[in-house]
């Protein structure tokens, strides 16, 4: 046989072969995979990847969950059962009038640029907040503050213009996050904190690996090699789990695959708590749900356990109003619109409201394309036939139901911690409900003591709540996936914080 | 030879033009505020309205049509909105990343079906040619993606032979690399192998009719010395131009398998940008398909006289 030609082919096949590899010589896609080999390493599998890590500018929860408490700490922080902690602040105390704080700061705290941590910095970032440097529209949760100044290096004075009972929780999210007065040039790649870690690399479309510092003030983490790798799709992270690419799987999207890991002794599931509530928002300015009654109508027509059951395989928590169980003034008020169809139509007969047709703006998501199959099919039942239109997540829903206000029912999951009065006390907000009632009140609550705060806040929620302003379907679970011998799992989304620190391998 | 160089330059330039008026055109049609997914749902109306004098977006369609191209002149794609990084550096680092991965893939698409589309065309009346092609036939009916579960769900969760998914530079840990890139080249490969193992095999079938092929024969080659001393060459052509086809497709059909096995390619960056409204993301994305797009042309071009002396001429 004639070998002439084979031989160009082979040649050509090494030519081919060898440019792929003199190409592949390069650092290309530098990221990196891989389940931890070591104990000092974990591999965490979540969704969203940030777009950059700087929160004072670009708003969204994926940025918080990195670096609040990892890389930044705040004078005080919230711990797994939603309560208020010391953290930079050693102690502080409270005036008479409720409107003075004095801080007591720790001592011999370094920020990760080597910079020490003083009084001067507490002023910086409270300051910066407040400044036209944070873009971020949560930055009007500093507003209340009147002034800050530094008494010594490690004492810090804010006097608030009135009481406030929920800026100090506030303080404990990602708004009270301390920056070093050196270290704020470069927030989207370098941010520079307090926290036990320091971000070591950012590759878009892939993985964040964070590194534990030797000087960092508090107790040092076991876990100091944290890999944490974006996946769009549930079912590749699962995958990754199941391979050991990963080790654990915070906020699974797809709670269909729980079954399979539950059963099996080398993983372990937890249902964590969050502040996310399911949102099924009305607009309270359009036909038919400007008259409380439809809104009503279909409070009372929607069967939330088995929303729950349908869409989300039973993970989740009903909680009737729009506060998680977290929260100081959550109140139990499912009984307040029990499933009851007979009453749904009843209502509906009311407001001259039969057999009506609405749009349903359902955002590409898989929670809510999940929910709004049985929602269309529950309202059909009392005479509203609700015609699903798929709005684009982000760019189209934040554009036509956000901004615009130009929709008539759609369902969000709204993450933010406290989220109640953003939510409702604004009456341009995209929901578009009246507060003349609750305004006042709200002011009074957070003016007045912790306890008047809590029985203040309550009574609003209640007013919303029996309004029908929005229906909250459920509380999201956090869905935690893990190896089972990992341990120190925050599985409680009480802030968008994701807490590292306490993660460790228990063999 | 300066003359094709040239009028592939000047089809080279006048596709990246219509393309990139198109792409920016459609972007801007397509519903969604840049400014609004940039910053989210907490932006305040003065930071949307600083951002958008910051990135000119509240600037003439035809002035930021004018300054991107300016832009694109000097090798500058601009500034991605949502990171606010420079995104020359990024797309570059993410090209290399899909070339690999489509390149590699057609290497073994080709050392797979070459041998098998010929066998297929010799054995065509024998049971083993009809059988060949039958699986050729189901390959090139399977979707990638398909393949790519299946792989992912049999090697990796099952048997953890190979990572499910993810990339590590070769420059970091090539064992790692390589690893990681064999079930994703072989489910977009394999695909590939079948669709071309159909051509060969039409290729080299229609040679054996050949009256050449006849000639060598009578002249006492045996049948298998005729094809390969004067069959493959002249099957090369077509096989080629399939060859550029797929390569291209590959391009962009990628995106299904980088997301299948998470791999930060091309592909998963230019669905990201699309979801995030990074306009100019996804305009440079695309300018660099079109680029590469006219570059497997002038390459396919290139094969074509060195496979058929005679083509040289008409060039």
């Amino acid at each position: 046989m004639n070998a002439r030609i084979p031989h160009r082919l082979v040649a050509a096949t090494a030519v081919a072969a060898a440019s792929i590899l003199a190409l592949s010589a390069c650092s290309a896609g530098s990221s990196s995979g891989g389940g931890s080999a070591t104990s000092d390493a974990v591999v965490i599998g979540l969704t969203g990847e940030p777009v950059n890590l700087d929160f004072t500018t670009t708003s969204g929860a994926a940025i918080p969950q990195v670096v609040m408490n990892n890389v930044y700490e705040g004078l005080v922080t919230i711990d797994q059962d939603g309560e208020l902690q010391p953290q930079l602040a050693e102690s502080w105390e409270v005036s008479e009038g409720g409107t003075v704080y004095d801080f007591v700061l720790q001592d011999g705290v370094l920020f990760s640029d080597g910079e020490d941590f003083t009084a001067d910095d507490v002023v910086f970032s409270i300051e910066r907040v407040q400044s036209d440097a944070w873009l971020n529209g949560t930055k009007s949760k500093m507003d209340v503050v009147d002034s800050v100044e530094a008494v010594s290096d490690t004492e810090v004075r804010v006097t608030l213009s009135r009481p406030s009972n929920a800026w100090l929780f506030d303080m404990g999210t990602y708004v009270g996050a301390m920056f070093s007065e050196t270290g704020v040039d470069d927030l989207a790649t370098e941010p520079i904190g307090t926290g036990p870690y320091t971000v070591e690399s950012f590759v878009s479309g892939d993985r964040i690996t964070l590194a534990g510092r030797d000087d960092y003030w508090g107790e040092e983490p076991d876990i100091t090699d944290v890999t944490l790798r974006y996946f769009a799709d549930a079912v590749a992270s699962t995958n990754a789990l199941r391979s050991g690419d990963v080790d654990m799987v915070y906020n699974m999207q797809a709670p269909d695959l729980m079954g399979q890991f539950e059963s099996d002794e080398a993983f372990q599931v937890i249902e964590g708590t969050s502040n996310g509530e399911i949102l099924l928002s009305m607009n309270n300015k359009v036909a038919p749900f400007d008259d409380v009654r439809v809104r009503q109508a279909v409070m009372y027509a929607i069967d939330r356990q088995a929303v729950i059951d349908a869409a989300w395989a039973g993970y989740g928590t009903e909680i009737g109003a729009m506060v998680a169980p977290t929260d100081p003034y959550y109140e139990d008020l499912t009984d307040l619109y029990p499933y009851d169809p007979e009453k749904a139509r009843e209502l509906l007969a009311e407001a001259g409201a039969e057999n009506i047709s609405i749009t349903f703006d359902v955002p590409t998501r898989p929670y809510a394309t999940a929910v709004s199959e049985i929602v269309v099919s529950q309202l059909a039942e009392v005479g509203i036939d609700a015609s699903i239109q798929s709005s684009e997540f982000p760019a189209v829903w934040l554009d036509k139901v956000f901004t615009q206000a130009d929709y008539q029912m759609s369902v969000i999951l709204a993450v933010e911690a406290r989220d109640v009065l953003a939510t409702f006390n604004n009456p341009d907000y995209y929901i578009g409900y009246d507060n003349a009632k609750i305004a006042d009140q709200v002011i009074a609550a957070d003016s007045g003591t912790p306890e008047e705060y809590v029985s203040g806040m309550k009574e609003v929620v209640r007013t919303i709540t029996e309004d029908a302003a929005s229906d909250v379907l459920f509380l999201f679970p956090n869905l935690v996936v893990a190896k089972a011998e990992l341990g120190g799992i925050a599985a409680n989304a009480v802030t968008e914080s994701l807490v590292l620190s306490g993660l460790t391998w228990t063999d | 030879m300066a003359r094709r160089l040239l009028s592939s330059l000047g089809q080279f330039l006048a596709t990246l033009l219509v393309a990139t008026a198109l792409i920016f055109v459609m972007l801007r049609v397509m519903p969604g505020d840049p400014a609004v997914v940039a910053l989210g749902i907490n932006a305040t109306p003065e930071a949307l309205a600083q951002w958008r004098t910051e990135y000119g977006t509240d600037q003439s369609l035809a002035l930021q049509y004018l300054q991107w191209m300016g832009g694109l002149v000097r090798g500058d794609f601009g500034t991605s909105y949502v990171t606010s990084q420079d995104l020359s550096p990024l797309i570059a680092d993410r090209v290399q990343v899909t070339l690999i991965l489509v390149g590699l893939s057609m290497v073994v698409a080709l050392l797979v079906a070459v041998p098998l589309g010929v066998l297929a065309a010799v054995r065509h009346r024998y049971p083993s040619g009809v059988v060949l092609s039958g699986i050729s036939q189901v390959g090139v009916a399977v979707p990638n993606f398909l393949v790519g579960v299946l792989l992912v769900a049999v090697f990796a969760v099952h048997l953890g032979w190979f990572p499910s998914g993810g990339w590590v530079a070769p420059s970091d840990d090539p064992v790692q690399f390589l690893r990681r890139l064999v079930l994703p080249v072989i489910a977009l490969g394999s695909v590939q192998a079948a669709i071309i193992t159909r051509y060969v095999r039409s290729a080299v079938l229609e040679i054996m009719r050949e009256d050449f092929l006849r000639t060598a024969r009578a002249k006492g080659l045996t049948k298998g010395a005729a094809l390969v001393r004067h069959g493959l060459r002249n099957a090369g052509v077509p096989v080629v131009t399939i060859v550029g086809v797929q390569l291209a497709a590959m391009l962009i059909g990628s995106v299904v398998i980088e997301r299948v096995f998470v791999i930060p390619g091309l592909g998963s960056l230019l669905v990201d940008s699309v979801g995030n409204r990074d306009l100019l993301a996804v305009q440079a994305i695309v300018a660099v398909l079109v680029l590469l797009v006219i570059v497997i042309n002038l390459l396919v071009d290139l094969a074509y006289t060195v496979l058929d002396p005679r083509l040289r001429k008409a060039a």
